[in-house]
């Protein structure tokens, strides 16, 4: 059984006017249960598209996409995924604790349960002293933290982001990265991640999915063998620069037809 | 001394010292200002600075001492001081109703895009009718409009022309508010499923608060101002309104009297406002402080 299965998915906004966007064409992609699946490219590929799709906040003009074998909405419908965007976006008027419930309100969890579950979610993201504590009183770091542990409240085996580590320094950036694997493994969920960055695609991915613009598709499937145990040591490794390195060139096919070639839009080199 | 508590002392005294401010400023125009009046070609651009027009703050003050009438044992502050009562509950139903039309109206604008598109316009139409214009008209309900053996009293006509004011900045506040949810927001309740009711309460209705305080207080002071003009234009009985006109027509051989009576208006105005004050202070107590202040 696949985590996520995606068929022939293509995406158009705005069909038929001037203002048509193939946003995605012919997409295939299948990632098994456990596995750390990035998504990569330039602006306007379409990977936070794609990301939509899985998560069915947005319907595929064709294609198909199914989730732990159920239908895209579904899952959505029975909560099977947890999501985390580049902005925390964790409500201001609730502690940090409920913030962690919210998604447990909404599936009608009573009051001990949910604090029970909270309070757990605070140890795994390694913040239990600030349950009580409203957002906008931690740091951006720890504010993405939050919305971690709120998106794996639930439990769900699937976790979906989207350039959440973007708004971050690269001190806290990396640390964060270290974090992730840390709660991935220990909960076992699959993640599929979208990002600007080649080397945290690297640092935490099973597999790498390259994405080229106009129309938005995938041009490449990087395989990363760095193992399972990734430390900060991982970050020296050959393997590490080997991975990038491939990343790289193939980012670098998707922009052939540019004169320049050499420098990837949108893409960070860091 | 917490931070706290010494904005609130300052604030006060500020509060004070605007008011003792525009007192001096009342008694220096009348030492300074022409006795008659300051025309010019003709037109009168200066205020008369007599004891008429303009009675000194000691005598509106100590006005208040006095019976209402000669020979009454009812001092004047008493009689102010129940009008002003009686208007004061009037404003609250007036601004209840308000506040409950006007958010409803916004919820449902914010829930149906056709609502919003068909009945906005029709909502800024309706703040441009004249207030006294429609007084009388809905003041003729009173004892005659009879609903399911409900008889329509007077005094909810007054409250109803107070709602009639309250409810548009409450309305277009509201859904403005409820409109101010972030879309990765509205994405992340989608994304658990959340139901349109769900998104309201948990999401949208948090998220309007800081935009419906402004509006609430807004509604509040249109509440009183439609009351005192409903009162006022039809004369209506035991009100602060009908006490300014009444002490209106006394007003040059007692000058000081009518401005009894105005002031309770301004208090009565102030304390609506203070009660919405205070909802803001509970509401916004866990959320982020502006840096600036």
């Amino acid at each position: 059984m696949s985590a996520v299965k995606v068929q022939g998915a293509s995406k158009i906004f705005n069909q038929g006017t001037p203002k048509q966007v193939d946003a995605l064409v012919d997409v295939n992609l299948t990632v098994e249960p456990g596995e750390f699946v990035s998504l990569i490219g330039p602006s306007g590929c379409g990977k936070s598209t794609l990301l939509r799709l899985i998560a069915n906040l947005l319907e595929p003009t064709t294609g198909e996409i199914t989730v732990n074998s159920k239908t895209a909405s579904q899952s959505r419908l029975d909560q099977d995924y947890g999501m985390a965007f580049q902005q925390a976006g964790l409500f201001d008027w609730r502690t940090v604790a409920k913030n962690i419930e919210l998604p447990l309100e909404l599936k009608g969890w009573d009051k001990a349960k949910r604090a029970a579950r909270a309070t757990e979610m605070l140890e795994l993201v390694k913040l239990p002293e600030f349950a009580d504590m409203y957002p906008w009183q931690l740091s951006g770091g720890m504010q993405q933290r939050i919305a971690i542990a709120r998106a794996l409240a639930a439990h769900p085996p699937l976790l979906l982001m989207d350039e959440p580590f973007g708004a971050l320094d690269e001190m806290t950036r990396e640390y964060m990265q270290g974090e992730l694997l840390r709660i991935c493994s220990e909960t076992k969920t699959t993640v599929v991640f979208v990002t600007h960055s080649i080397p945290e695609a690297v640092y935490l991915s099973n597999r790498v999915v390259v994405m080229s613009p106009r129309p938005g598709r995938i041009t490449e499937v990087i395989n990363v063998s760095l193992g399972s145990n990734r430390t900060e040591d991982t970050r020296g490794a050959d393997e590490f620069f080997k991975g990038i390195t491939a990343v790289r060139e193939a980012l670098r096919g998707t922009h052939a037809d540019h004169a320049n070639a050499g420098a990837v839009r949108g893409v960070e080199d860091r | 001394m917490s931070p706290l508590a010494r904005r609130s002392i300052y604030r006060t005294s500020m509060f004070v010292l605007s008011v003792v401010l525009v007192g001096v400023l009342w008694e220096l125009y009348k030492l300074i200002g022409p006795e008659d009046g300051g025309k010019l070609f003709g037109a009168a651009v200066l205020p008369r600075s007599n004891d008429t027009a303009m009675p000194h703050i000691w005598s509106m003050l100590s006005r208040y001492g006095r019976p209402e009438v000669r020979g009454s044992d009812r001092q004047i502050w008493s009689v102010v001081l129940a009008g002003a009562w009686y208007s004061f509950r009037l404003s609250v139903a007036g601004f209840a109703i308000g506040a409950t039309i006007g958010v409803g109206l916004s919820v449902l604008m914010a829930r149906f895009k056709m609502v919003e598109r068909g009945l906005l316009p029709y909502l800024v139409v309706s703040q441009t009718v004249p207030l006294i214009a429609l007084a009388p008209l809905i003041v003729s309900w009173g004892g005659k409009v009879n609903i399911l053996g409900f008889t329509w009293p007077k005094w909810l006509s007054a409250a109803v022309l107070g709602a009639f004011l309250a409810f548009f900045p409450i309305a277009v506040g509201t859904l403005r508010g409820l409109a101010s949810a972030p879309s990765a927001s509205l994405e992340l309740m989608s994304s658990y499923a959340a139901s349109w009711k769900q998104t309201l309460f948990k999401l949208r209705f948090p998220a309007a608060i800081p935009f419906m305080v402004p509006a609430f207080k807004l509604g509040a002071s249109g509440a009183v101002v439609g009351v005192v003009v409903a009162e006022i234009s039809t004369g209506l009985k035991g009100g602060i309104g009908r006490l300014i006109i009444e002490y209106a027509r006394e007003a040059t051989g007692d000058p000081a009297k009518v401005f009894t009576a105005v002031f309770g208006a301004a208090a009565l105005g102030l304390a609506m406002a203070g009660f919405v004050a205070i909802s803001d202070v509970l509401l916004m107590r866990n959320r982020p402080k502006e840096t600036t202040t």
